[in-house]
C-alpha cells in the first residue's frame, strides 16, 4: 500500500473530526472538558480575573482578616485578611503546573521503557527494566514520594521531582502490556520481514497503537497527580507558605475549623473539581476508544 | 502450574522486590543534604557528642559499608536507633503498627465489602436511579482527597453533630484493656470489655471511613461495570435457558466470574488506602505508624523513615499475594496457568 | 399434520439504544410441530438467535423489549407465564444450545458444577445428589466425551472448542427437552469437526424424539437438518416450507439469492452472494425491508408490507410477486 503523505494527513484529520464528534457527543466528557477548560482559563489568567492579586503571596490585612463569604470577598478571607476566591485562583495554577510537569517528565521514558521491555520480552533487558518498575511499585507511591521530599528541602519543585521519580513505572508497565502483545500481531511481523529497522519498528508500528491507551491514562493521571501534590503540601512537604497551593490552604485552613469553615472547605472543592474535570475526559477517552484497562 | 510453585515464584520475586526497595530508599536516605545527627541534636550540643553519634551510627563510612551494616541489622530484625525517640526503631514499629493495621485493615474490610455490595446492585439494576445515585457517588469518592474527607466528617460529625469522637483510639476515661494484639478493639473483643470494645469501635468509624472512600469508590466502578457486562454474556443467558433459579443465578453465576477484576485491583487500593493513612491518621489524631512516619520524615529521622518504608514494603507485598492467591482461586484460568482471554 | 409443538405468532422486539429504537423483529411468524425438525435460515443479524431468545424469554432486558406476539407452548402462552410457570418450561419443557460454546460455558466452575445445576433444576422431579451426578455423567457419555469422570471435573478452559460444544449439547440434552432450540451450534468450530457435532446432534435427536429449531445461516446444513424450512430476513420470516418443496421451488428472491450463493457441487465457479447487507435496525427500510437489494423489487414494495400468502401446499411466503390465498 503506498499512500502519499497527503491523504494519510486528511485521514487522520478525519478521524480526529470523527473521535470529537462522538466524544462531544457524550455529556458526561463534555461536562469534564468543561471544568478542565475553566480551570485552566483561570489559572492561565489568574493575574487578571482575580479580584486581588496581590493577596496571592504575602499580604496582611488583619483589619479584613477571617471574614465569611460575602460580596466583597466571595469565598472570604483567611486569618491574614487574605481573599480566598483569589488565592484559589492562583492555587489552580500548582496544581496544574504540577500535573503538566511531572506528567511531561515521566511519560517519555516510561514509554519508552515499556515500549522496550515489552519488544523484547523474556530477554534480559525486559528483566532488568521490569523488576526495576517492580520495586519502585512496590510501595504506595504517595509513601515513596513522602519520603523522597521529606530528604529533600520542602518546596513545589522538590515535590514535582519526587513524584516523577515515583511515577514513571506506571506507563512502563502499562507500555509493556500492550506493546508484548502487539509485537505478535501480523503488522508488526510483516514490518520485521521487510527488514524494517528496530526504531521504525518500536516508534512506527507498535507506538502508534499504544497512544490511546497512554492518552487516557495521562488524562486520569492528571488528576491523581494534582491528587497527590495536593496530599504532599497537605503535610507540609511540597509547596511552602506562602505559596497558594490548594493542599496547603487547606491544611492551614484545617486549624481553624469549625468557625472559619470556608478557608478550608473552598480551596478542597477547588482541587475536587479540577480532578473531576481530568477523570471525566478521561473517562469520555476510555469510552472512545472502547479500552478495558488504563 | 500448580498453586505451590505459583507461590514460590511469587515469594522468591518478592524476596527481591525487598531487596531493591531496601537498597533504593537507603539511597535516598543517605543522599539528603546536611547532618541528620547535628539536626536531632541540636545546634547547641557539643561537637565530640555529634562524632560520636555519627560513629555509633556508622555515618563516616563509606555509602556500601552503611548500606551492609544496616542490611545486616535488618535482617536480624534491628532497623537502627531512631535519632529522635533514640528508641531502637523497631520498638517503635512494634509500638505504633497495629494501631495503624487495626486502622487499615477496618478501612479494608469497609472498602471490599461496600464497594462490591454497591457496585453489584448498581450492575444489576444499571441506568436505574440506583444505578445513577451510586455513579455520582463513585465520582465524588474518587476525585475527593482522603484528607478532606477527613476534614468534613470531623466538622461534620464531631463538631456540627457532636455524635463520635474525633482524637485518639480510646476515650480518655476508659482503661486500656491488656495488649494482645495491640489492636485496642480486638483486645478489648478479646478480654470481654464490651465498654471499652464499644468505645474503640465508635473512634475507628471517622478515621476508617474517610481512608475507605476513596478506594470504595473505585471496586463500586469497577464491580458495577463487570457485573452489568457480565449480566448480557451468554453464560447468564444460559443457566437462566435452563430453568436455574434467578437467585442462584446471580449470587453464584454471576458473582462469582464478577468479582475477579474487582479483587485484582484491591491490592492497588489497598496500597493507596495506607499512603492516605499517614494524611488521615494526622488528623484524627490516631497514634499510629503513619502519623510516626510523618514526623520521621518532617525531622529527617533516617532510620525510621527506612524501616517505615520498609515495613509497609512488606505489609504491600503479604497483601499482594494474598489478592493474588484469591483471584487465583476464583479464576481457574489462571490457577491452570492459561492465557487468561479477555 | 401432526400436534403443534411451538407457535409464535405477530413477534415484534425492540431494542432501545441511546440512538433510539431498533426494531429487531418485525412480526415473526413461525410453528413447530410435535418432533419435527425445523431450519431457521438467514443472515448473521437478522433476528435469528434473538426470536430464540424470546421463546425461553431469556432476552437481556434492557435494552430488549418484546412488544407485540404471543409465542405459544402447547398453546400456552410462554410471554404471559409467571416465573414459577416459567421455571417448569425452561429445561424439560425447552433447552436451548448457544452457538458459542466458550461464551455459554461459565469460565470459572466447572463442567460437573453447571451441569448438576442444569439437571437439578432442569429436570422434571425432584432428584438425590447422587442420582443427579450419575445422570450428569451419563450426559457426557452420551455425547461422546472420552472420560467422561474427568471431564466431569474439568474448567471450561481445559476443553477444546468441540469437547465445549458437546458439553453444551449434553446439557441441553440432559432435561430431555421437548423442544430444543439449536443456535448454529457448529459455526464456531473447526470445519473439521462440525460435521462430527452436527451428525451426534442429530442422532441424539432422533433418538430422544425431540423437536428441534436449527439455527444456521446455511442452506446446506438445513438440507441435512431440517424437515421443514423457515428462511427470515431482517426481522421477518419471509418463507417457510418442507424442506423437499423448498428446495425445489423456491419462491422468494432473497431465498434465490441463498440458493446461489450454496457452492455447487457440479459445474464450477465461485458461489455468487447477494450484494448489499442487512439493514440498519434504526431506521429500516419501509414496506418488504428487502427491496433495496431485491433485484425484482417493484414500486408496491416500498409501500407495504407484503402480506404472507399460501402459494402452495404447505408453502408460504411473503412477496408481492405471488398471489394465493391469502392468509387473512
Amino acid at each position: 500500500m503506498n499512500y502519499s503523505r497527503n491523504t494519510l494527513l486528511k485521514r487522520r484529520a478525519e478521524g480526529f473530526k470523527k473521535g470529537w464528534y462522538k466524544f462531544s457527543r457524550n455529556p458526561v466528557s463534555v461536562l469534564g472538558l468543561f471544568f478542565v477548560l475553566t480551570v485552566s482559563f483561570l489559572a492561565i489568567f489568574a493575574p487578571y480575573v482575580s479580584p486581588y492579586p496581590t493577596h496571592a503571596s504575602r499580604f496582611v490585612n488583619f483589619a479584613e482578616a477571617g471574614q465569611p463569604p460575602s460580596l466583597k470577598h466571595l469565598f472570604g478571607t483567611d486569618v491574614f485578611g487574605r481573599d480566598i476566591l483569589s488565592r484559589v485562583f492562583f492555587g489552580f495554577r500548582y496544581s496544574l503546573m504540577m500535573g503538566v510537569v511531572v506528567l511531561s517528565l515521566v511519560v517519555i521514558p516510561g514509554v519508552v521503557l515499556g515500549l522496550v521491555a515489552g519488544y523484547y520480552r523474556g530477554t534480559w533487558i525486559d528483566t532488568v527494566i521490569m523488576r526495576t518498575t517492580d520495586i519502585f511499585l512496590a510501595v504506595p507511591p504517595l509513601i515513596l514520594a513522602l519520603a523522597i521530599c521529606s530528604v529533600l528541602t520542602p518546596s513545589v519543585f522538590n515535590a514535582m521531582m519526587a513524584v516523577s521519580l515515583m511515577w514513571w513505572p506506571w506507563y512502563t508497565r502499562l507500555v509493556y502490556g500492550l506493546s508484548s502483545s502487539l509485537r505478535t500481531e501480523f503488522f508488526v511481523q510483516a514490518a520485521e520481514v521487510t527488514g524494517a529497522s528496530r526504531s521504525h519498528i518500536l516508534f512506527r508500528e507498535i507506538l502508534p497503537n499504544c497512544v490511546s491507551s497512554i492518552f487516557t491514562k495521562m488524562s486520569l493521571d492528571m488528576g491523581w497527580v494534582i491528587l497527590i501534590g495536593s496530599a504532599l503540601s497537605f503535610v507540609g512537604l511540597g509547596a511552602q507558605p506562602p505559596i497558594p497551593d490548594l493542599g496547603t490552604m487547606v491544611a492551614d485552613g484545617a486549624k481553624y475549623l469549625p468557625d472559619q469553615w470556608w478557608i478550608t472547605i473552598f480551596p478542597a472543592f477547588a482541587i475536587m473539581i479540577t480532578v473531576l474535570g481530568f477523570n471525566l475526559i478521561g473517562d469520555g477517552f476510555r469510552d472512545l476508544f472502547a479500552l478495558e484497562e488504563v | 502450574m500448580s498453586m505451590l510453585k505459583f507461590l514460590g515464584k511469587r515469594l522468591a520475586l518478592s524476596l527481591f522486590v525487598l531487596f531493591g526497595l531496601s537498597i533504593l530508599i537507603f539511597t535516598i536516605s543517605r543522599i539528603l543534604p546536611g547532618d541528620p545527627v547535628r539536626m536531632a541534636l541540636g545546634s547547641r550540643a557539643p561537637q565530640w557528642a555529634v562524632d560520636n553519634l555519627r560513629e555509633q551510627m556508622h555515618l563516616n563510612d563509606p555509602l556500601y559499608a552503611q548500606y551492609y551494616y544496616w542490611l545486616t541489622g535488618a535482617v536480624r530484625g534491628d532497623l537502627g536507633q531512631s535519632l529522635f525517640t533514640r528508641r531502637a526503631v523497631i520498638e517503635d514499629v512494634r509500638e505504633f503498627l497495629p494501631a495503624t493495621m487495626e486502622l487499615a485493615l477496618s478501612a479494608g474490610v469497609i472498602m471490599a465489602v461496600f464497594g462490591i455490595l454497591l457496585g453489584a446492585v448498581s450492575g444489576r439494576y444499571s441506568n436505574t436511579w440506583i444505578d445513577n445515585s451510586v455513579r455520582i457517588f463513585s465520582y465524588i469518592g474518587i476525585v475527593t482527597p482522603s484528607f478532606v474527607f477527613a476534614i468534613l466528617f470531623l466538622l461534620l460529625f464531631g463538631y456540627v453533630l457532636n455524635v463520635l469522637p474525633t482524637m485518639g483510639r480510646l476515650s480518655p476515661w476508659i482503661a486500656r484493656p491488656p495488649v494482645i494484639t495491640g489492636m485496642v478493639s480486638l483486645d478489648a473483643l478479646l478480654s470481654g470489655n464490651f465498654a471499652a470494645f464499644g468505645d474503640a469501635i465508635r473512634h475507628l468509624i471517622l478515621p476508617a471511613v474517610s481512608l475507605a472512600l476513596g478506594g470504595m469508590a473505585q471496586e463500586a466502578r469497577i464491580t458495577r461495570s463487570t457485573i452489568s457486562d457480565n449480566l448480557r454474556k451468554d453464560y447468564i443467558a444460559s443457566a437462566k435457558g435452563f430453568g436455574v433459579p434467578e437467585r442462584l443465578v446471580m449470587f453464584k453465576y454471576l458473582l462469582k466470574p464478577s468479582l475477579i477484576p474487582t479483587v485484582s485491583i484491591l491490592g492497588l487500593d489497598f496500597a493507596s488506602l495506607i499512603g492516605n493513612a499517614f494524611l488521615v491518621e494526622l488528623i484524627f489524631n490516631w497514634p499510629g505508624f503513619s502519623r510516626y512516619g510523618i514526623h520521621a520524615m518532617l525531622n529527617k529521622d533516617l532510620n525510621a523513615v527506612s524501616a517505615v518504608v520498609m515495613v509497609l514494603g512488606v505489609i504491600f507485598i503479604i497483601v499482594n499475594i494474598l489478592v493474588d492467591l484469591i483471584v487465583a482461586w476464583l479464576d481457574p484460568r489462571i490457577r491452570l496457568g492459561a492465557e487468561r482471554g479477555k | 399434520m401432526g400436534e403443534t409443538l411451538l407457535e409464535i405468532g405477530n413477534l415484534h422486539v425492540e431494542f432501545k439504544v441511546y440512538e433510539g429504537r431498533l426494531r429487531v423483529l418485525n412480526g415473526v411468524n413461525l410453528s413447530v410441530q410435535v418432533g419435527e425438525r425445523v431450519g431457521l435460515v438467514g443472515e448473521a443479524g437478522c433476528g435469528k438467535t434473538t426470536t430464540m431468545k424470546c421463546v425461553l424469554k431469556i432476552l437481556t432486558s434492557p435494552p430488549g423489549k418484546i412488544t407485540e406476539g404471543k409465542i405459544l407452548l402447547h398453546d400456552k402462552d410462554v410471554l404471559t407465564m409467571g416465573s414459577q410457570e416459567m421455571q417448569r418450561v425452561r429445561g424439560h419443557g425447552i433447552s436451548m444450545i448457544f452457538q458459542d460454546p466458550t461464551a455459554a460455558l461459565n469460565p470459572v466452575f466447572t463442567v460437573g458444577d453447571q451441569l448438576m445445576s442444569v439437571i437439578k433444576y432442569g429436570s422434571k422431579g425432584s432428584l438425590s445428589k447422587k442420582e443427579i451426578k450419575k445422570r450428569a455423567i451419563g450426559t457426557l457419555r452420551e455425547v461422546r466425551l472420552p472420560d467422561p469422570e474427568r471431564i466431569f471435573t474439568n474448567y471450561p478452559v481445559q476443553l477444546s472448542g468441540g469437547m465445549r460444544q458437546r458439553v453444551c449439547i449434553a446439557m441441553a440434552l440432559s432435561t430431555e427437552p421437548e423442544l430444543l432450540l439449536a443456535d448454529e451450534p457448529t459455526t464456531s468450530l473447526d470445519v473439521t469437526i462440525q460435521d462430527q457435532v452436527l451428525r451426534l446432534l442429530n442422532e441424539l435427536v432422533e433418538r430422544h424424539g425431540t423437536s428441534v429449531i436449527f439455527i444456521t445461516h446455511s442452506l446446506g446444513v438445513v438440507r441435512e437438518m431440517a424437515d421443514r424450512v423457515y428462511v427470515m430476513y431482517a426481522g421477518n420470516i419471509i418463507e417457510g416450507a418442507r424442506k423437499e418443496e423448498l428446495f425445489a421451488n423456491w419462491l422468494h428472491p432473497y431465498t434465490l439469492g441463498l440458493m446461489n450463493a450454496l457452492p455447487k457441487l457440479t459445474g464450477g465457479g465461485i458461489a455468487e452472494g447477494i450484494p448489499g447487507r442487512i439493514p440498519e435496525y434504526l431506521d429500516p427500510p419501509s414496506g418488504c425491508r428487502f427491496h433495496p437489494r431485491c433485484p425484482r423489487a417493484m414500486q408496491q414494495c416500498s409501500q407495504s408490507i407484503p402480506p404472507v400468502v399460501h402459494a402452495a401446499d404447505d408453502h408460504d411466503v411473503a412477496c408481492f410477486l405471488y398471489r394465493g390465498e391469502t392468509d387473512e
